[in-house]
């Protein structure tokens, strides 16, 4: 065990006098981890903001279908749907989107006619409850410069202007769901929209054992055949796959940069100095053999590499949960303009570091044991004699 | 394809370990070729430099395959959400079914790889090589078997369809079933608990008297029980070591286990399993070339820390496996 600790405390004090090569490679190992670290950690951040946003959607959506496209539903529909075991509350919604031409961006507009769709807070006013009344998300508010108190002009679906006033502001902390969003009393959407009497844009269902969802979506599939039941854990395990995919996807475009990684670890590792060859040299010498060489060669190795690591990790956990992802984000974050700011919930797992390590630690020890073994088998005699 | 991190980062590694094997079973044949130890040529000086390159080629593959094992299982555990009917690695295995052939070999290598290490680590510090040609000969089997594991990896990755309804570990491993894992799962509770404690225990008394008495016979019989514990322990796992970490009567899964929700338990569960079954296999491989004298002595001092180890790892698993039996408020004595 002290042979072990003393061959560690040399390699240690070997990497310190060589520092300006050695802070190269790890100036670029700790960059290529922080990259892969950074897609890791944002995509599981962003897949766990899915899942903790879709707690509370409902657990069974009901759209209509029209030559392959959505379509508005009527509402009849949720009294036929109403009437089938196992089902609660059927309840129609009315949302859309709305190109705003003074700002060039897309609003998200959601009806309400009692509580808030989701888990909302407001920063500060109500939820409408009276006519012509709306709440507004942040990125609207700073887009349009409005806010409580103040007016939303929009355009109606017949091309006339509606005057809102605003009575409500969304919080920052729920910017990445309210950041374009705003939220008007069901009679007002419809008027704004102009949708059809009897129609809604689809409908909420509400089953009351987890376990029937999918037997009450093929019921309603039944029934209706125009409709397309959507599952609550059917739009979860799509976010889970989209996820899983974009972060795969960006992995494998790293991975050039991985292999480019490893090109430079073997060169640097092969291209040992005259000072290095004459330092093993008298080492063995002085009785070291070549597998104390080869145990100070993988201390080097693993100091460099969990140096690196450590380093990597800590800047990608600084850039995406202390500056939001802010290089990674225009990548990943889709064709809005109102971006939301990304504010991630903190967190790791030890699966995450396991695949980290597998994916940046196993080629640089993969592409360093060759050239770590002609550093040991130098010959001290040949090296001695110059 | 799923195109997941963890698949990604399961099929490079493998690839890695297996570029380095290759190479290393390479460089071994060429070595073993021109192979003299009584030479004191240039050309041997060389082949023998040689061998510490194919021992750090071969023990770095080896490594990424064991740490991959561990890998494979937490991926195909998390891989679950994205199929229709799967809850846990059964589910995703069930996805497609060629999942199931990469476990046996993952199996495989997780005895083999250590074992070689061992017997690798036995031949260097001997000093005169006593066992080269049969620890190349074995790098000649291991390639092979991580080749079949990249192979049977990429096929079973490739093969995913999120499309596809599964079926998970509620009927795969339910009594009222056919097929091995339903035998395993209707195997009679309390008989099997006595076999699981009798099995454990002698494989401790034997484990504890090779390492008093050192004996060939000891060393052999060491070996047969920790088998024969390992065969025992997986299906008392499926028969009823999970009924009490699950505390339900009717949940068989072995893989459940490994879930956060049951404190990843299986985890130190498995691991401990393993190590213990390999610390017991050691002492009748060493056996087998003890008629050298320098290797001989060499795992003469191996042995001792060998058998304390396999000890202490059988009593970590006896112990987390009956935690849940004798201090659970569940209990199966009604059945």
């Amino acid at each position: 065990m002290r042979r072990h600790l003393k061959i560690l405390e040399f390699a240690l004090s070997a990497l310190w006098r060589r520092r300006f090569k050695n802070l190269a490679i790890v100036v670029v190992y700790g960059f290529t981890i922080a990259v892969l670290a950074s897609i890791l950690l944002m995509t599981d951040a962003m897949r766990g903001e899915a899942e903790q946003i879709l707690i509370g959607a409902p657990d069974l959506v009901v759209q209509r279908v029209a030559a392959g496209r959505h379509d508005l539903i009527p509402v009849d529909y949720a009294e036929e749907i109403r009437g089938l075991p196992g089902v609660g509350e059927v309840s129609p919604r009315y949302w859309g989107y709305y190109f705003d031409a003074f700002t060039e961006s897309n609003f998200t507009f959601v009806g309400i006619d009692d509580g808030p769709p989701y888990e909302l807070e407001l920063l500060e006013g109500r939820l409408p409850s009276a006519p012509s009344e709306c709440a507004v998300g942040e990125g609207v508010a700073r887009a349009r410069s409005t806010g409580v108190g103040h007016e939303l002009t929009l355009i109606s679906h017949d091309g006339l202007g509606v005057i809102f006033d605003v009575v409500g502001e969304f919080q920052a902390s729920s910017s990445i769901l309210t950041n374009d969003l705003v939220v008007f009393r069901n009679a007002d959407l419809v008027e704004l929209f102009g949708i059809p009497e009897g129609r809604a844009v689809d409908l909420s269902v509400e089953v009351f054992n987890d376990g029937e969802v999918s037997t009450v979506a093929a019921k309603v599939k039944r029934i209706f055949p125009d409709t397309r039941p959507i599952t609550r854990s059917e739009i979860l395990r799509t976010y889970d796959a989209v996820f899983s995919w974009r972060s795969g996807m960006l992995l494998t475009v790293f991975a050039a940069a991985l292999a480019a990684f490893c090109i430079l670890a073997w060169d640097k590792a092969t291209g040992i100095s005259a000072e290095e060859r004459r330092e093993i040299g008298v080492l063995k010498a002085l009785g070291w053999s070549t597998r104390d060489v080869l145990e100070l060669k993988f201390w080097e190795g693993a100091a460099i590499s969990l140096t690196s690591f450590l380093l990597g990790l800590i800047a990608a956990l600084v850039h995406i949960f202390l500056l939001g992802a802010s290089l990674l984000a225009p990548v990943i974050q889709g064709w809005s303009v109102l971006f939301p700011e990304f504010r991630f919930t903190p967190s790791i797992t030890v699966y995450q570091l396991f695949v980290l390590g597998f994916l940046t630690v196993v080629p640089y020890v993969a592409s360093t044991v060759a050239p770590s073994w002609k550093a040991a088998v130098t010959d001290p005699e040949e090296v001695m004699r110059g | 394809m799923i195109l997941h991190p963890g698949v990604l980062a399961l099929l490079g590694g493998s690839a890695a370990a297996l570029a380095l094997l290759v190479a290393a079973c390479v460089v071994g044949l060429q070595v073993l070729r021109r192979w003299d130890f009584s030479s004191s040529s240039a050309t041997q000086l060389a082949l023998e430099r040689r061998t510490f390159l194919v021992s750090s080629l071969a023990t770095v593959a080896l490594a990424i395959e064991i740490a991959s094992s561990l890998l494979f299982l937490y991926t195909v555990d998390d891989l679950h959400r994205l199929f229709v009917g799967a809850m846990c690695a059964t589910g995703s295995l069930n996805a497609n079914p060629v999942g199931w052939w990469v476990l046996p070999v993952k199996v495989l290598i997780l005895l083999a790889a250590p074992l070689w290490i061992a017997l690798n680590g036995l031949d260097v510090r001997a000093g005169d090589f006593p066992v080269i040609r049969a620890k190349y000969g074995a790098l000649l089997v291991l390639a092979p078997l991580v080749a079949a594991d990249l192979v049977l990896q990429a096929r079973y990755f490739l093969g995913l369809d999120p499309a596809v309804i599964t079926s998970c570990c509620g009927s795969l491993f339910s009594a009222a079933g056919s097929g091995v894992s339903s035998e395993l799962a209707g195997l009679p509770v309390f008989p099997t608990m006595t076999a699981f404690y009798a099995c454990a225990a002698a494989f401790m008394a034997a484990m504890a008297a090779c390492r008093l008495r050192p004996a060939a016979v000891a060393r052999i019989a060491t070996a047969a029980l920790a088998l024969t514990f390992l065969a025992v322990t997986l299906a008392s796992m499926v028969s009823f070591l999970s009924l009490y970490i699950y505390e339900l009567p009717t949940h068989h899964c072995p893989f459940d286990v490994l879930q956060l929700q049951y404190r990843a338990i299986g985890y130190p569960l498995y691991a401990s399993l393993f190590a213990a079954v390999v610390f017991g296999l050691l002492p009748a491989l060493s056996l087998v070339f003890r008629g050298r004298p320098s290797f001989a002595a060499a795992a003469d001092r191996a042995e001792r820390h060998w058998l304390e180890a396999g000890l202490a790892a059988t009593i970590v698993f006896v112990g987390l496996a009956s935690v849940p039996v004798v201090f659970g408020s569940f209990t199966m004595r009604g059945y």
